[in-house]
């Protein structure tokens, strides 16, 4: 009978997760439309701006037909998403270089960026949020409390500032500008994004502090702990035993939805120290009006968020015991 | 009136009082700054570029030379003026929407929050780049960029907090009653949930604090000549392998600005659940 339950359980699970990861499809089929919209239609005329006001009709309307413009927009859009999807987005009209070979030259060292800064960051987060519910109301917490939450508000640029003024201007530990490329030592390329990281920990680890204190808090005031905290079960026991097996779900919860901090941060502090990514590229992208290499980079952003959200989401899903042994 | 205030004020946890003593602050500078300033802000009146402080220059010059203490007090005015409008607009517009969508019926609750839902799954600052690429940055594009960015979560704290309301007895008895729908969101939901609405106003202001700034600090917000915190810590920026007070003075600017609200929004303690976005 056990057996038999938890089999539904578990397929009910499994319906929720397939509805969850359509309607992140639909949502991020919408998302394309809206940044295809904003950045395709309502700006006006591209061709006409590229060749400015002196052009003659003819002119434009050459450019108009080379550039694809006088073809309907819905057209537009899903050729569009149909090159999004088979890797081929389109020109970058700055690079005069198809958008994908530049995304995939970047996108590696993002990538890398990110895991580095989430591995920096994961534990410190972990041991503050853990410590501090621990600590619920005594000086430490309250302590950490002001700081995590002063830190939330603190712009990304003073925090890089700041290192760069101490680590490289007063110690002259570490270059102010990270480079990154393929035939570097890992010790060379370690040095050179030190900088980087620390500046995206900084802002990731105060908000996922936070969620991770808020989450075990969460279950520190559920029946089952006072319970085995009334049996005389050890502080420490009751935290790793009792309260960790049911909080890791809303931890991972909390983790996913903070690392989603990352992608903001990242757009300041790759621009800041130069590093070779995704995000400068994309500020490049807006500075120049390269609307193609434009449009692919918010797709990749605006992916990345939802897939982060999905995790955080199913996470959910898959702690709910109610959901787990319906 | 004003005692009450005062008392409230005296209650605060230290973390609060200090929150309300930067909020004040930064907001008497945005007010009166300007008129106080010690110089003329585009004037050129230091012999040195990146001073550092002195009697006459406060926090310095900056790297045409010119007084870094004037040009911060234009700045605030720039950062906070700005926000605070940005900010009003998206509360403003955001709980709009959510009283219609409240006391309006599925049909107009279901796609207006699957549109804002959609919306709310695009990163803020990307979703203001790809603005700003498409339409440009003048002041005023800035403010309604900001503005629009933010709507969505207001709306849904708005929402929730609405939806629940019209549930209320009292709420129903309105509409038994016969009143209009839009009696029943102005004089019946409205008015229950002004306190979260307020906190999240706070919240508001310092995400589009931090979005202004940050773009322009990216050279993508406000332009030249006019400046804000933001704009003054990029054109500083070849300061910074010397440590110079024009670039850390504006970068702690913001910082404190941000973070005073921030920590009276939480001594308050009256914040609406939904934080990010």
């Amino acid at each position: 009978m056990a057996g038999a339950s938890s089999r539904s359980g578990m397929s009910a699970a499994l319906t929720l997760i397939g509805k969850r990861f359509a309607s992140s499809l639909l949502t991020l089929l919408l998302v394309s439309m809206t940044i295809f919209v904003i950045a395709q239609l309502l700006p006006g005329d591209a061709a006409q701006e590229a060749l400015g006001q002196s052009a003659t009709p003819e002119q434009v309307a050459a450019l108009r037909h080379e550039m694809g413009l006088d073809r309907p927009a819905h057209v537009r859009y899903v050729s569009w998403l149909g090159g999004m999807l088979t890797g081929d987005p389109g020109q970058s009209m700055v690079a005069n270089m198809p958008v994908g070979e530049v995304i995939e030259e970047r996108l590696p060292n993002s990538l890398l960026l990110a895991a580095l800064a989430a591995m920096v960051a994961i534990p410190v987060a972990l041991s503050i949020g853990i410590g501090s519910a621990m600590n619920r109301g005594g000086r430490i917490d309250r302590a950490l409390n002001v700081v995590t939450l002063a830190m939330v508000a603190v712009p990304e640029f003073l925090v890089a500032t700041i290192a760069v003024l101490i680590f490289s201007v007063k110690l002259r530990w570490l270059p102010s500008i990270a480079l990154a490329s393929s035939d570097m030592e890992w010790g060379e390329y370690l040095r050179g994004v030190a900088m980087p990281v620390l500046t995206l920990c900084v802002i990731v680890i105060a908000q996922m502090a936070r969620m991770t204190r808020a989450a075990v808090i969460d279950q520190m005031d559920r029946p089952y702990v006072e319970m085995a905290v009334l049996k005389g079960v050890a502080p420490v026991r009751v935290i790793l035993r009792h309260i960790m097996p049911n909080a890791i779900a809303p931890i991972v919860n909390a983790m996913a939805l903070s690392l989603s901090y990352l992608l903001g941060g990242a757009v300041i502090v790759e621009t800041i120290f130069n590093y070779p990514g995704l995000a400068s590229l994309m500020v490049n992208a807006v500075t120049s009006r390269d609307m193609p290499l434009l449009q692919a980079c918010a797709m990749i952003f605006c992916a990345a968020y939802l897939i982060l959200m999905l995790i955080a989401d199913v996470t959910a899903i898959l702690a709910n015991p109610r959901l787990r042994a319906q | 009136m004003m005692g009450n205030i005062f008392q409230r004020a005296k209650a605060l946890p230290l973390s609060g009082k200090l929150g309300l003593a930067l909020v004040i602050f930064w907001l008497a500078v945005a007010l009166f700054g300007p008129m106080l300033a010690p110089y003329p802000v585009g004037a050129f009146v230091a012999y040195d570029v990146f001073d550092g402080q002195s009697a006459k220059h406060w926090l310095g010059s900056d790297y045409l030379g010119r007084d870094v203490l004037s040009r911060l007090m234009s700045g605030a005015r720039y950062t906070v003026g700005l926000a605070a409008a940005a900010a009003l607009l998206a509360s403003t517009s955001g709980t709009a929407l959510a009283l219609t969508a409240a006391v309006g019926g599925a049909k107009v609750d279901e796609p207006l929050s699957r549109f804002m839902d959609m919306l709310i799954s695009i990163p803020s600052k990307i979703f203001s780049l790809v603005l700003v690429a498409a339409f440009g940055s003048s002041l005023g594009l800035l403010l309604l960029i900001a503005a629009f960015t933010y709507i969505p979560g207001n709306y849904r704290i708005a929402r929730a907090l609405a939806v629940n309301l019209a549930q209320m007895d009292y709420v129903q008895v309105a509409k038994a009653r016969g009143e209009r729908r839009f009696y029943i969101a102005i004089a019946e939901i409205l008015p229950n949930m002004i306190h979260p609405l307020l906190a999240d106003f706070g919240l508001r202001f310092v995400f589009i604090v931090l979005l202004l700034s940050g773009l322009s600090f990216l050279g993508l917000g406000v332009q030249p000549p006019d400046a804000d915190l933001g704009s003054l810590v990029r054109e500083n920026i070849s300061g910074l392998g010397e440590g110079a007070l024009a670039i850390i003075a504006p970068a702690v600017a913001i910082a404190t600005l941000t973070v005073g609200v921030n920590l009276l929004i939480d001594a308050i303690g009256f914040s609406g659940k939904g934080k990010g976005q």
